[in-house]
Order: C-alpha cells, then structure tokens, then sequence
C-alpha cells in the first residue's frame, strides 16, 4: 500500500521488537519491555499481538489469525486484512498451512511443526498482578524467584472454594524459572505449552511487555501434590457439528434456542466435517 | 575446701540519693565439703546480702569467692555469667527468705521442673517431686494447685523441695524455718542432714539459734556488716 | 565463629537521618540526637551474644532502640553500621544478599511484631498465614499444610475451627498467637519477640507468656524478648540487657539487674515499678 512501509512498521520498529524477541526467547518466561507503537487499533484489542506479526512477517509467510479460535470473527478478520493490505502475504484458515499464526484466547487442536509460530495476543502480561498490584515488587519477585503470593492464593483458593478457581491465564512456571501467565488460553491448552515443537510468543501493547517460550521447554502449570491441575471437563458433551468430543467446546445456541456445544476451533471442525463427509 | 570467702565486702550505691550503704564487709570463712555452716544475726546485718552475693545476685564489690565446682576451682564473684547460670542449673541451689513463686504452675509442676529441665521424662519428674512433698507433709490435694495460694509454711517447704531435688553440692538457704512449726522444722533438719551426708555443702542463714545448733558444723555470727566471731555452736 | 553462641551482635548501630561522622561520638545514653547533624541515633554500640536456647530479655523504656534491634536483626532496617553472625550462616548476615536473607527469615529467624499488622495477611484465614511461611519453604501439598498449620495454631490455644476464619476478625490477643504460630511454622533457631504483650488483656498476657516458655522448652529455641515490663523480663528472661536512648546501660543475670542494680538508670527504671 502507497505511503506506508512493508507490514505497516517502519524499520526501526521492527528492529527493536525483533530484538527484544530475541531477548524474550533467550530467557523463557521473562517479561521483556519494549517501546509499544500506535497502531491502528485501540488498545486491548490485540495491538502486542499484531506488533510481533508485523515485525516478523515476510514474504514467505503465511498468516492465519483467531479470535476465540475462529478465523471469521470480526477482529480476525480486520487484524488480516490489514496485514494483508501491507505485506501482501497469503493469508488462510488452515493451520497445517500457516507459518505464523496469530490467536487470542486459543491454541489451535492441530498438532504444530519446529517452523510454525504462535503469536499471543495478552490483555495482562503480569501472572502476579492478582496478588500485588504494585509493579516494582511484583519484578522484584521475580527477580528473586519469590512466588510465595501467589502459591498463598492458590491455598486461600483451595480453602474457600474447594479448588483453584482459576479458568483461563493459569499461572505457569516456565523452564523452572520464572511465573508466566499463558494469556486467556483456557486450561484445556496449557498441557500444549510443554515441550512444544513451535515457538510461542506472548505480547501486550498496552502494557508494552514481550515474552516468549522457545521450542521443548518445560512449562509446568502450579498446583499441589493432592490438588493437581486439570483441563476443563465437558462432560460426555459432544459437538453438535462435527461429533468431536477431544477438542475443546463452547456452548452456543442452535436456531430453536436449545444448548448446543460446537468446536472452539472452528477451521478444524470444518475440515473434520470435510474429511469425513458430514 | 569446698567454698572459700576471702575478704568479701559489699556496698551498694544509690545513685539517686547519692549515698552508699554498706551491705557487709571483709567477711572471710571457708566451709568444707559435707559441712554445714551456719550464719546467725541479727536482721540488717548483712546475712542475705552475703549470701545472695555466693549465689551472684548481687555483685560483691570486693573480694572473692572460690568454689570447688566439678570443673575446677573458680571465683563465683568475677565469674561470667554463662558459668553462673551453669553452676546454678547444676551445682548451687538457692532457697530465698522471701517466699516467691513462680506464677500458674502447680506445685508438683514447681518441684518437678529442675529434673525436667536436665532431661528426665516428665512422668518420672512428677512421681519424684510428689513423693518429695509427701515428705514434707503437704496435703495431696494441693499437689495440682498453684502454689500462690499456699500459707507461708506451705510455700517455704514448696521452695525447699524445689531446692532439695536437684540434689545440688552448695546450698545456700536463707531462713528455712521461718515459717515452719516445731514438728516440720524437725523434718527440715533431718532432710537437711541426710543432704549432708551425701555430700552436699551447705550456707545456712537463721536467726532461730536451736535450729542452727542441730544442723550446722560451725556458725559465723554476723554484726553491723562483719562476721565478728566463727563458733562451734550460738549460744 | 569463634565462640559457640547462637548469635553475635557486634558494635551494631542505626541512625535514623543523614548521619554525619560525628553522631556516635557526640551521642550517649542521656542525648541521642546527634548536635552536628540533627540525626537520630536509634541505637548504638551494641554488643551481646546469645546462646541456643537461651532467653536474652531486654528492657527499656520507649525510644530505648530495643525495637530498633530486633527490627535490624530481622532485615526490616539496615544498619548503619555493626555485624551480626548466626552460628548457622557464615558471614556478617547483614552482608547477605536479599536471598539469603529471605532463607534466614524463612527458616532460622522468626519475629512476633508488636501490632500484628506488619507480621500478619489481615485479608487471608489464618491457617493462610501459616501457610504462607510453609509455602516459601517449599511444602506443596495441602493437606499436609494444613494439618501442621492447625497443629501449630493448636500448640497456641486456637480452636482449630477458626483456622478458616479471616484473621481480620480474630481478637489482639489471637492475632499474637497467630503471630506466633507463624514465627515458629519452620522451626527457627530465634525468635524475636517484639513487646509481645503489650496492650493485651492481663490474663492474655500471661497465658501467651507462658505458652512462650512451654513452647521454648519443647523447641530448644532461643529468644530474644524485647519488653518495657520488668514483670515480663523477670517472668522470662534469664539474662537482661537494659538500654536507654539507644544505649546498653547495663546487662546481667535478670536477679542481679532486678535486685543489685547497678547504674543509675537501671536503678530508677527498677524503683519505678508500681
């Protein structure tokens, strides 16, 4: 597009974030600051996320982008076009497909490959921020690897509410090292942080933090030896489209105003439903 | 010898008013192991001064004090203070005139404590320390009571059975009888003796001079600060 | 180290304010705000030793530096000046870096503050405040927290029911014995007891004293007492130090303080009893 640089960020801007990728993935789990751009999105609506595509993006590449595990929400689509509308690149919905692929809320069912990227989208990169609102102790604690706070929580938890009532941004302890909120991914994709075979980067640019887990790193999420983690559990539930019950649901509503569950992932429902002849 | 005092003296300094009053001054004895001896006088002449000053409460301002402890000769009076609770733990027993007691323990529990304290299980410590105040004739019921709501003589002979279980080889006891009857005091220098004759050396202060003829080998009688003569017996 | 005590303190100093070279020398027991530079002397030359199991009493009026020490001790000040040697670190322990300090803290070092605000979480039950020291140490499961949490609140007279219960809601009295039972959650070396009963109930009090001395005798802990009340140092301590205006004045046997003062201060402060 005429005026604008390739993938929208001027060279400098992508140097700096390039760099503190770099940095974020020298040392997994670690919250890397780095100079946060306008973008022509408001804030909180994926601006990180879409820093850290731009700045990777080439010509080579293919883009997929979710939002709740759909390619077609309104958000997806609008972050792909402008993508598009600056680099050209080939866009689709199929994850096998795509090089990287940029996602709030959700890692694809798919199994992914040493040359795919997952670019997080992250509203709160700050796993501690429940337990301490202010920012120069929460660094200190993880400067010092004191997480005592949030292991409290986790018991207070556990005593008032009979479990850890944490639904999505589970705190996890990357390479043994440091506490790492996931983003809004739901229980059920934690287990796919561990030892994956792509890279994951995490970016909030409201907040202006860059953090990373490089290839086959340990990702533990917290819990107790009587109070283990567990994914979420649907209950015999299956999905009203494709019939899959291993992959993760959400509740809907079919035309007659029942409850019906249907795939998060919605490329992947699709292309069960296709290879099976639904 | 045991216990040597050598030109022993102790002032006390008021520094609010500015004075000095005299506790006692230049008192020399020795005492020898299994001895008891005796200290007679009047009140204000210096007897619980002196022997709180063996026992370290208060610091003698001049001379010394040399005991035969199991590790060896040492001066009570410039010991430092880890030594003097030491010896206190293990060696030097002390029974105060006036009749102090430690707050909400029972009174089996009061006697009981010094055996505890050197290891031995609480069970055997009680039936030990019971069977010592059946011996000093205290009731049975009163065995589990606290001892802050005992008469005088009760809790003097609380004291004393706290003193007399440790088994110590020096004790200092100030006016042990005072609040005892004729019968009980009887029972007291029996105990006392029986001491003796395990070994133990003992200071004995008392003002009640039949008392002090029965139990001690000799007698120093104090007057205006000094130990003005050492008798065989008061007369 | 080369004597076998628990803790040496030596030549340990706080100076609150600006400081100048000419604080300490210019400051005594009866001035301690220094005439060059303004500065408070906290506390000053302060030297003592304390051996395992052993209960160090000090005693002062308010503004003597005694809670000035305990606070140094526990790594909530820092000194201005001093060393300080725990028989189970080697080093001044007010050279360590802030991990090793968390250790000490966590696992050889308890402290009973004087308000339970600074010692306890308000917001969390109180079997959470226990938790919370066993968690830093490294428990991970929940029952077992659980059951040595209300264990301890047991030892310290707390019905068990109430370890789910907020500890804003519990009475003074409680949140020092909760206080406590948090100090001790991992078996420290010392504690430190920072007017531990003051502006409690007299009957309060002296349960909570004698809970102290059981507790001591059944841990072989060593403490070091910090009090204004004569009554308390004779009830508890063995040794007493006396300070004044940030001052050691005097130290001994607890008997000899009480009852053979020495100097002049402590001989005002042990003819002022009531």
């Amino acid at each position: 597009m005429k005026g604008y640089s390739y993938a929208f960020l001027d060279e400098y801007t992508k140097r700096e974030i390039r760099r503190k990728i770099l940095k974020a993935v020298a040392i997994p789990g670690y919250q890397v600051p780095f100079a946060s751009r306008e973008m022509p999105i408001a804030k909180g609506w994926g601006t990180g996320g879409l820093q850290v595509t731009l700045s990777l993006i080439g010509d080579s590449d293919v883009l997929k982008v979710i939002d709740q595990g759909s390619d077609d929400s309104v958000n997806a689509i609008n972050i792909k076009r402008l993508v598009q509308r600056t680099t050209d690149v080939k866009l689709t919905k199929d994850t096998k497909e795509a090089t990287i692929i940029q996602t709030r809320h959700r890692i694809p069912e798919e199994d992914l490959n040493e040359d795919q990227i997952i670019v997080f989208q992250v509203p709160f990169p700050e796993p501690l921020r429940t337990v301490e609102p202010s920012e120069q102790l929460t660094r200190r604690m993880h400067a010092e690897k004191d997480y005592s706070k949030i292991w409290l929580y986790l018991y207070e938890n556990i005593v008032q509410y009979g479990d850890i009532t944490f639904g999505a941004r589970y705190p996890v302890m990357v390479n043994d090292r440091y506490l790492m909120d996931p983003s809004p991914i739901p229980r059920w994709d934690i287990p796919r942080l561990h030892n994956a075979a792509f890279l994951s980067l995490f970016c909030a640019g409201r907040e202006k933090r860059v953090y990373a887990i490089p290839p086959y790193t340990k990702v533990e999420p917290l819990e107790f030896e009587d109070y283990k983690f567990e994914v979420e559990n649907f209950d015999g539930k299956v999905c009203a489209m494709c019939g899959s019950d291993d992959t993760f649901l959400t509740k809907s509503v079919d035309e007659r105003g029942n409850e019906i569950w249907l795939c998060s992932d919605t490329s992947f429902c699709e292309k069960r439903r296709r290879e099976d002849g639904l | 010898m045991k216990l040597e005092i050598k030109g022993l003296s102790k002032e006390f300094f008021l520094h609010q008013w500015v004075r000095k009053i005299e506790g006692f001054r230049d008192v020399s004895f020795a005492v020898d192991k299994g001895e008891c001896f005796g200290i007679f006088g009047q009140s204000g002449s210096g007897k619980s001064s002196l022997i709180r000053c063996i026992y370290r409460t208060y610091i003698p301002t001049k001379g010394e004090i040399w005991y035969e402890s199991r590790e060896g000769k040492v001066n009570l009076a410039t010991l430092p203070e880890y030594d003097v609770l030491k010896l206190r733990k293990e060696e030097i027993g002390y029974v105060s005139q006036f009749l102090r007691v430690v707050p909400r323990v029972s009174a089996v529990d009061v006697v009981a404590e010094p055996l505890i304290k050197r290891g031995l299980p609480v069970e055997e410590a009680r039936a030990a320390a019971s069977s010592l105040l059946e011996r000093f004739l205290i009731p049975e019921n009163l065995f589990d009571s606290y001892p802050s709501t005992f008469s005088g003589g009760e809790l003097q002979r609380v004291n004393l059975a706290r003193a007399l279980i440790t088994k110590f080889n020096l004790l200092l006891l100030d006016e042990p009888t005072a609040s005892l009857d004729e019968g009980m005091k009887q029972i007291v220098t029996e105990m006392l003796r029986e001491e003796k004759d395990r070994g133990a050396t003992i200071i004995c202060i008392s003002h009640d001079a039949s008392f002090l003829n029965a139990l001690a080998d000799r007698v120093g009688v104090m007057k205006g600060g000094r130990m003005v003569e050492i008798l065989e017996e008061v007369p | 180290m080369d004597c076998d005590c628990l803790l040496r303190v030596v030549d340990m100093a706080k100076i609150f304010g600006d400081g100048c070279p000419y604080c300490l020398e210019l400051t005594d027991d009866e001035h301690n705000i220094c005439p060059r530079c303004g500065s408070i002397v906290g506390c000053a030359e302060i030297s003592f030793e304390i051996m395992p199991n052993e209960i160090l009493g000090i005693v002062g009026e308010s503004g003597s530096g005694k809670s000035t020490i305990l606070k140094t001790l526990y790594f909530d000040l820092e000194p201005t000046k001093g060393a300080a040697y725990l028989n189970c670190y080697e080093g001044d322990i007010f050279k360590a870096n802030s991990q090793d300090k968390r250790w000490l803290r966590n696992f050889k070092i308890g402290m009973v503050y004087q308000n339970p605000e600074p010692g306890l979480v308000m917001d969390i039950t109180a079997g959470g405040n226990i938790a919370e020291k066993l968690l830093a140490a490294g428990w991970r499961d929940v029952g077992k927290i659980r059951e040595r949490a209300s264990g301890l609140l047991k030892r310290m007279e707390i019905p068990v029911v109430r370890m789910d219960e907020i500890t804003r809601n519990f009475s003074g009295g409680m949140q020092q014995r909760v206080q406590i039972a948090k100090a001790l959650a991992n078996n420290p070396e010392i504690l430190l007891l920072d007017e531990l009963t003051t502006g409690l109930d007299v009957s309060v009090q002296a349960r909570i004293l004698d809970l102290i001395k059981e507790i001591q005798r059944e841990l072989n802990i060593a403490i070091l007492l910090v009090t204004h009340d004569l009554g308390v140092i004779r009830l508890m301590a063995e040794r007493t130090i006396v300070m004044r205006n940030g001052r050691i004045v005097e130290y001994g046997l607890t008997d000899q303080i009480l009852e053979d003062p020495q100097h002049e201060y402590t001989q005002l402060l042990v003819n002022s009893e009531v």
